[in-house]
């Protein structure tokens, strides 16, 4: 048993890293054929580096994840703490609203926004809505529920007489929330930060639709890309994006490896939680 | 929280690695200072990109007007280009449709009238391409390129004995092997000429007739495609499909097996035309384009490249004799003579029409409707019975693990 | 406590946001689904064509729930194995099923298509070896493969984080109780796992039956989805008020599908993953 679910595993990572491999060989073929191997050249790498439109579209997409990021985190820590004040059926109500992008296929949000955004247009008779605005907006009310969804257990699990503590030995409200709050849920704020960060630069079905002409983001230029005859410098990025998260992902692999061994050997946990 | 730490990682890493892309693109971008763009929005492989050592168009316009910044985007149908333009409709300075959109852009009056003081190579252009029907006022549009649709197909597979006009397109022979046009106004086209009909006839009986001909044709077609054609000719990945005689003398230099056919019945004939969108921001920068594409000498490399026919004579000194020689792309008057240019339809039309291609698309035929059904009552099935023994299993489980 | 309780002003400017760029949003499907795109009235002819449309949808939840169901059956051993590996083994290989999420999924299927086409590699393989070529790609098979491929890491991720949870202890105590292998299986863990499975079924069904790329690539014109026609609504054939309506039924749809599902594992606590 134990070794038939070893063999599935090897199986299904060979499945995941199958299409990637053939991306990978690809970008280093002559040919613009996928299945057929050429020769081999670095050209692609070359072209991929001349091509302006290219690395604008990539700095366009990280242009959105940052600034969508870094709202919804503010706009999302706040509404938690907020949120964890409140009782009842306000609370479930709130969390309800929460929970309905999440729910929803992106498809429908996608289209939701859009359709919003062509009525506020119409009545608003402006020219152009769809653009820089537009997809901010649509990335930060994705995002939104990320950060309230990490935040929020961290807010539950956390001591309320840690506040009171503060507050007690002459800290100013302000003071205790900057200095025992948010010290306390600050992993949760980061792992949403992260998580956000990573849906928006990858995201592509909600762009699709509330994007505009004068600002675009890579994955949807790459949908267009593959509508036509795909020039193949978009397999010599997609390559070097791969090596790059690769080495970044081992990296913090043993940077966290390092780091579980220090809190090991040093001070004992300060409350049996972190498990 | 080992969802959190689930997350740390890649997010963490994207970040990082996003930065490092983020600072390089920064370091390629060039300083601009007070550049105006104009946002072109053309069909997608139509215009020189430089490849093959052939022009490339944007750049030479953008070194000469160096405060001009072109931003060119590409749609795949007259449709997808007319959809974006109604959702958006300042998106664009130029776009580039075909005669029949223009027809309908016109009417709904979405066009500027173009300022010929700013083309003067204007005068270029051939008698015969001014004043055409969908613009007879000549206001709206300066000819980019024209062309006929025809069938291509791949002499290695394919037998000559069956490439007898539209009907090909029919051929249980070559099932899964055909590929169609993925937009109505061409796939009806294509379907109202094998019936015997006019492409322009807006008669639902007919239109009704093309949809069983077409729904009829469905089984045998690989994929509905529009540029996604080239790679699957070429490649021979598909053996059949309808397309633009200019893109045809693109794929031949691919792959030589690949032959065109006139059909006898009857093929569109198309003049694609450059326009202004009414709420274009940078009219006087886009008839500055305008202008750079008539330049005898930048329209034929254009053109020679692209494979599509030249609107103006004074071009084609500017061609390989060889492209100008082409039967394919200046066939004969007597082939010319079996051609019929789209024009625009009402709104009822074109709303039975898109009705029809749904219908068309989504159309099944009834054993696997049947199928579908069975499978999906048996999973239903499969599931309430899940539902009762695991919610059973797990009260069971509830109870012995805690309580 | 009481102190605290004045700080939920804090979420006025979060609920604000969310009733314009979500509530509302959804308002004006629902105003689309039942206006005419022609004349702009209100009409039911939208909602009631839908009814045309049945067999896509029920394509889109068969094709979904198919893959759904083969993520989970894949998804768990390779959780369960995982979860029981050394902790730095545990991390490695979690890098690993995550970090195709992190590539564009347009390209990794656009890859798929490379490998399974007639003239792809694995029947320039076959022909090779002088058989004839299989049908590899364009059935309902090849998008079931797609969606497997592009969901499979969403369903063992929560699976993995909460196999990881269950408290070794119980396990022993299952088998020093005189529980066999499989038993302890069956009666520790499987049910333990139960809200790892329900956020893993969530999390790959609906983006799969919502789907239009990976159906435009490796389906055939027999396997339009739902997805596929709402795009086309809105991208090609400008109708946006029948695209409103196919949304909207979708929507419910889906709420129906996560309600049962929900309702199986009773009032389990989801583990929330993207």
């Amino acid at each position: 048993m134990r070794n038939l679910s070893k063999i599935i595993t090897v199986i299904v990572f060979i499945f995941l890293y199958i299409p990637i491999i053939v991306l990978a060989v690809a970008s280093f073929s002559s040919g613009t054929d996928l299945a057929v191997f050429k020769e081999f050249t670095l050209s692609r790498y070359s072209e991929l580096f001349r091509d302006t439109t290219l690395l604008t579209l990539l700095r366009n997409s990280v242009i959105i994840a940052v600034l969508s990021t870094a709202i919804a985190t503010i706009l999302g820590t706040a509404a938690a703490v907020g949120i964890s004040r409140m009782k009842g059926r306000l609370r479930k109500l709130v969390m309800g609203m929460t929970n309905i992008p999440m729910t929803n296929p992106d498809i429908v949000t996608g289209v939701s926004l859009a359709l919003m955004f062509a009525f506020t247009g119409t009545v608003l008779k402006l020219n152009s809505v769809l653009g820089f605005w537009t997809l901010l907006i649509a990335h930060i009310t994705f995002n939104l529920p990320y950060v309230i969804l990490n935040v929020m257990p961290r807010l539950t699990n956390m001591n309320p007489f840690l506040t009171d503590a503060a507050l007690d030995l002459g800290c100013t409200p302000v003071q205790a929330f900057f200095k025992v709050t948010i010290h306390e849920i600050m992993p949760g704020i980061i792992a949403g930060a992260l998580m956000s960060f990573t849906m928006s630069l990858d995201d592509f079905v909600i762009s699709y639709f509330v994007t505009g002409s004068g600002f675009v983001t890579l994955p949807v230029e790459i949908y267009n890309y593959t509508k036509k005859p795909i020039h193949p410098k978009l397999y010599a990025l997609f390559t070097l994006m791969f090596i790059v998260i690769l080495a970044l992902m081992v990296t913090m692999n043993l940077l966290q490896g390092r780091n579980k061994k220090a809190r090991i050997h040093g001070i004992a946990a300060r409350t049996g939680k972190e498990a | 929280m080992i969802r959190s730490k689930l997350f740390c990682i890649p997010a963490a890493t994207l970040l990082a690695a996003a930065e490092v892309s983020a600072s390089a693109a920064f370091s390629y971008m060039p300083v601009q200072a007070a550049q105006t763009s104009l946002n072109v929005y053309n069909w997608g492989q139509y215009i020189s990109d430089g490849t093959d050592g052939y022009i490339d168009v944007i750049a030479e316009f953008e070194a000469a007007y160096p405060d001009i910044k072109v931003n060119y985007m590409t749609f795949d149908s007259n449709e997808t280009m007319y959809t974006k333009l109604k959702t958006d409709p300042a998106a664009f300075d130029l776009i580039i449709p075909s005669d029949y959109m223009i027809e309908k852009l016109a009417r709904e009056n979405m066009l500027a009238e173009l300022d010929f003081d700013n083309i003067p190579n204007f005068e270029y252009v051939d008698e015969a391409f001014r004043h055409p029907a969908f613009d007879p006022e000549n206001k709206y549009s300066v000819p980019y390129t024209w062309g006929c649709v025809g069938i291509i197909y791949n002499s290695r597979y394919v037998n000559e004995d069956d490439v007898t006009g539209w009907e090909l397109l029919w051929n249980p022979t070559y099932a899964g092997k055909i590929l169609m046009f993925d937009n109505p106004r061409d796939a009806f086209a294509v379907a109202e000429l094998e019936l015997g009909y006019s492409l322009n006839t807006e008669d639902p009986e007919i239109l009704q007739a093309a949809t069983q001909k077409l729904i009829e044709q469905k089984n045998l077609v690989q994929s509905y495609v529009m540029d996604q054609i080239f790679d699957k000719l070429e490649r021979g990945e598909a053996w059949i499909g309808p397309y633009y005689a200019g893109d045809y003398l693109t794929m031949v230099e691919e792959n030589e097996d690949l032959e065109f056919l006139f059909p006898e019945e009857g093929f569109n004939l198309f003049i694609d035309s450059c326009c202004i969108p009414k709420q274009a921001q940078h009219k006087k920068e886009a008839e500055l384009f305008i202008n750079f594409l008539l330049d005898p000498a930048v329209c034929g490399q254009n053109l020679e490249y692209l494979g599509y026919s030249v609107p103006e004579t004074a071009a084609k000194e500017f061609m390989d004799p060889e492209v100008t020689e082409s039967e394919i792309a200046y066939p004969d008057d007597e082939t010319l003579s079996h051609g019929e240019a789209f024009k625009a339809l009402t709104d009822q039309g074109n709303q039975l029409m898109n009705e029809l291609w749904l219908t068309v698309k989504t159309s099944d035929d009834v054993l696997g409707r049947y199928i579908i059904i069975t499978v999906a009552a048996i999973i239903l099935c499969i599931g309430l019975w899940l539902f009762f023994k695991v919610r059973k299993r797990i009260i069971k489980a509830r109870r012995g693990t805690y309580k | 406590m009481k102190r605290n309780s004045g700080k939920s002003w804090l979420s006025v400017p979060y609920i604000v946001w969310m009733l314009l760029f979500s509530i509302i949003p959804l308002c004006i499907v629902i105003y689309y689904a039942f206006t005419d795109s022609l004349t702009g009235e209100f009409t039911f002819s939208n909602i009631t064509g839908i009814l045309d449309y049945a067999t896509i949808f029920l394509r889109s939840i068969w094709l979904s729930v198919a893959a759904t169901i083969i993520c989970l059956i894949i998804g768990y051993p390779v959780a369960y194995t995982i979860a029981r590996c050394k902790p730095r083994t545990q991390r490695m290989l979690q890098m690993l099923v995550m970090l195709p999420m992190c590539m564009s999924f347009l390209l990794r299927t656009l890859a798929w298509v490379a490998l399974l086409e007639d003239t792809g590699i694995i029947n320039n393989i076959i022909t090779s070896l002088g058989l004839q070529p299989l049908p590899l790609i364009r059935n309902s098979g090849a998008v079931i493969l797609g969606m497997v491929y592009n969901y499979l890491p969403y369903m063992i991720l929560p699976l993995y984080t909460v196999i990881s949870k269950i408290n070794p202890r119980l396990i022993e105590a299952a088998e020093d109780l005189g529980c066999s292998k499989a038993k302890t299986f069956t009666k520790v863990i499987l049910p333990l796992s139960v809200p790892g499975i329900i956020s893993g079924i969530t999390m790959v069904f609906v983006p799969a039956v919502s789907t239009f790329y990976i159906s435009q690539k490796l389906g055939s014109t027999g396997t339009v989805m739902v997805g596929d026609i709402i795009e086309s609504q809105f991208k090609g054939a400008y109708n946006p008020n029948l695209g409103a309506a196919m949304s909207l039924i979708l929507m419910i749809l889906i709420f129906i599908c996560i309600g049962i599902t929900n309702r199986v594992a009773g009032d389990e606590e989801e583990v929330m993953m993207p």
